[in-house]
């Protein structure tokens, strides 16, 4: 049985709109990309969906009340509720510098939480 | 005070046009901003997307602003934090206010307009009903959340589908608001392919197209809108109408270009794209004043944005040098199908390599043909799968077609069903 999903990709803000030819549960074509990334993300996406997050967390004693953060990779699409409720009554402390890992292998995902936002320390 | 050049507005325009005019010989530089940070808008753009095109890497906002501040701080280019510049003139005479300094004025030997865009507001749209709390402008409400991390209400009704919308409705759900619904009065998104699939199909959030609100409920909160479909002249069909409960109404309805500063300096404005007119060197009307990013026209990219600015750096310091205007020969004629295009004149011997005119078509067209022609002779025909008026297109001319016209006066550049001429 061949089954022909459309798919957009969301590498870019080109948003190429891909075929993928799936039988028995495998890929077997990809068409429609304009770059490698996009042919993977077709693979990935109709059989392991996964979303990259960004959110933000409270901050103590900083320069700014919330600082922006991110998963450094991508986490299953079905992990996401579970993910940002993890989140739920985390508060950094300032200083916090963009790149730093404030909460490591959430959810078991193998992935951080890391800042992307400089926060500096507040003085009084 | 004297400045080689005046950079008004620290967002993304602002930062790479100051920084690529100091690469480019200027000394004496100063951005002015009036908010406390610099970065405008990427701030509370949290979200991923930005820089594929500059850093080939996919970053955040902030992450994207960070690097360009970075490079800032190595340079001994002056900055004015909290101050609001409240003039220009035509002499580019910068006045500037703040609470330290008092009254600034800066004799400056160019200016570079970068102030951005701000969003429609509801009264640009003349919806009915009360003016309860919980009627947001999406930028506003992104930047209580993102910046304030205070929630706007509880169940949301998003009014129109640019991409900042689009993203608004991911970020509430990821929040724990119920995003009810986006609707789109135009029977087509305004926003990114990728924010459709992200924001709204990843939480099943329904996007209704051909959708609009005729009337907010509520007199001290909102408390419900009507929406109904609207025709094919955009009116609404009374007999569609449906009540729908909610506390907050967002509206993600278009943004312009914040021009008040380049009408007082004297710059002619375009009406399609209320930003100023501008030659090939980003140069406006008004000789020495130069503009770029959202003022000069609303981008979907921040990376287009860095670009145009490096280039209005660029051309700022050596119109500082030679204290000459670009003055231009060609003009460039939208004809149908096009809606405008970024410039609107050019001088061909102040171009590179490339000649990079960027352009918005005037609605959807699928299977159709950019065509480019000199003085009405057809040069350059793309095939495009896909042309909508939310994302901009561009073309390419390279220097040597116009080292082989050197009597050109009018480049055209039109949309055709099928091969002309």
């Amino acid at each position: 049985m061949k089954d022909i999903r459309e798919i957009t990709c969301i590498n870019c803000p080109l948003g190429c709109t891909l075929t993928v030819e799936l039988e028995a549960n495998e890929v077997i074509k990809v068409t429609g990309f304009q770059c490698p990334r996009g042919e993977k993300y077709a693979r990935k996406e109709v059989l392991d969906p996964r979303r990259s997050i960004t959110t933000i967390l409270p901050v103590r004693g900083g320069d700014l009340p919330m600082v922006s953060v991110k998963t450094d990779g991508d986490i299953p699409k079905t992990k996401i509720k579970e993910l940002i409720l993890a989140l739920k009554g985390i508060v950094l402390e300032a200083p916090i510098q963009e790149g730093q890992v404030v909460v490591a292998d959430v959810c078991q995902t193998g992935v951080n939480i890391i800042a992307t936002k400089t926060i500096q320390k507040q003085t009084p | 005070m004297r400045k080689d050049i005046v950079v008004i507005g620290g967002g993304p325009a602002g930062l790479a046009a100051a920084i690529s005019a100091y690469e480019s010989g200027s000394t004496d530089v100063m951005i002015i901003e009036r908010e406390q940070r610099l970065g405008g808008i990427l701030n509370q753009c949290i979200h991923n997307g930005f820089g594929l095109h500059t850093f080939k890497q996919e970053l955040t906002g902030p992450e994207y602003s960070e690097r360009y501040l970075k490079r800032l701080s190595e340079l001994p280019i002056d900055i004015k934090l909290d101050t609001m510049v409240i003039d220009v003139t035509p002499q580019k005479k910068v006045i500037a206010i703040n609470s330290s300094d008092g009254i600034l004025e800066i004799e400056a030997g160019a200016v570079i307009l970068a102030m951005g865009c701000r969003e429609r507001p509801r009264g640009a749209l003349n919806i009915p009903g009360f003016r309860p709390s919980g009627i947001f402008s999406a930028g506003t409400a992104q930047k209580f959340v993102n910046i304030d991390g205070y929630m706007p209400g509880k169940e949301i009704v998003i009014l129109g589908s640019g991409d900042i919308g689009l993203i608004m409705a991911r970020r509430l759900t990821l929040e724990g608001a119920h995003v009810k619904m986006v609707l789109e009065l135009l029977p087509y998104s305004g926003g990114l392919k990728r924010n459709i699939v992200q924001c709204l199909n990843d939480f099943a959030i329904p996007l209704k197209l051909s959708h609009t609100v005729t009337r907010i409920h509520g007199k001290d909160r909102v408390t419900g809108v009507t929406i109904a479909q609207v025709d094919s002249e955009l009116k609404p069909i009374r007999k569609t109408e449906q009540y729908v409960a909610c506390d907050t109404l967002l509206l993600s309805v278009g943004l312009i270009p914040e021009n008040e500063l380049s009408r007082k300096a004297g710059v002619a404005i375009n009406l399609k794209t209320q930003g100023p007119f501008v030659s090939n060197t980003l140069e406006t009307s008004v000789p020495g004043i130069f503009a770029c990013g959202n003022v000069l026209h609303v981008h979907d990219l921040v990376d287009y944005v860095s670009e145009e600015a490096e280039m209005a750096g660029k051309y700022a310091a050596d119109y500082v040098k030679s204290n000459e205007s670009s003055a231009t020969t060609v003009k460039i004629e939208t004809q149908q199908g096009v809606r405008y295009s970024v410039p609107s004149t050019v001088n061909p011997d102040l171009i590179d390599k490339f000649l990079v005119i960027r352009f918005r078509v005037t609605e959807v067209f699928e299977n159709h043909i950019v065509t480019v022609a000199f003085d009405d002779q057809v040069l350059q025909q793309r095939q495009k799968r896909i042309l909508t008026p939310g994302e901009m297109e561009q073309v390419l001319l390279p220097k040597a077609w116009f080292l082989k016209h050197p009597d050109l006066k009018s480049i055209q550049i039109r949309i055709a069903k099928e091969e002309s001429q």
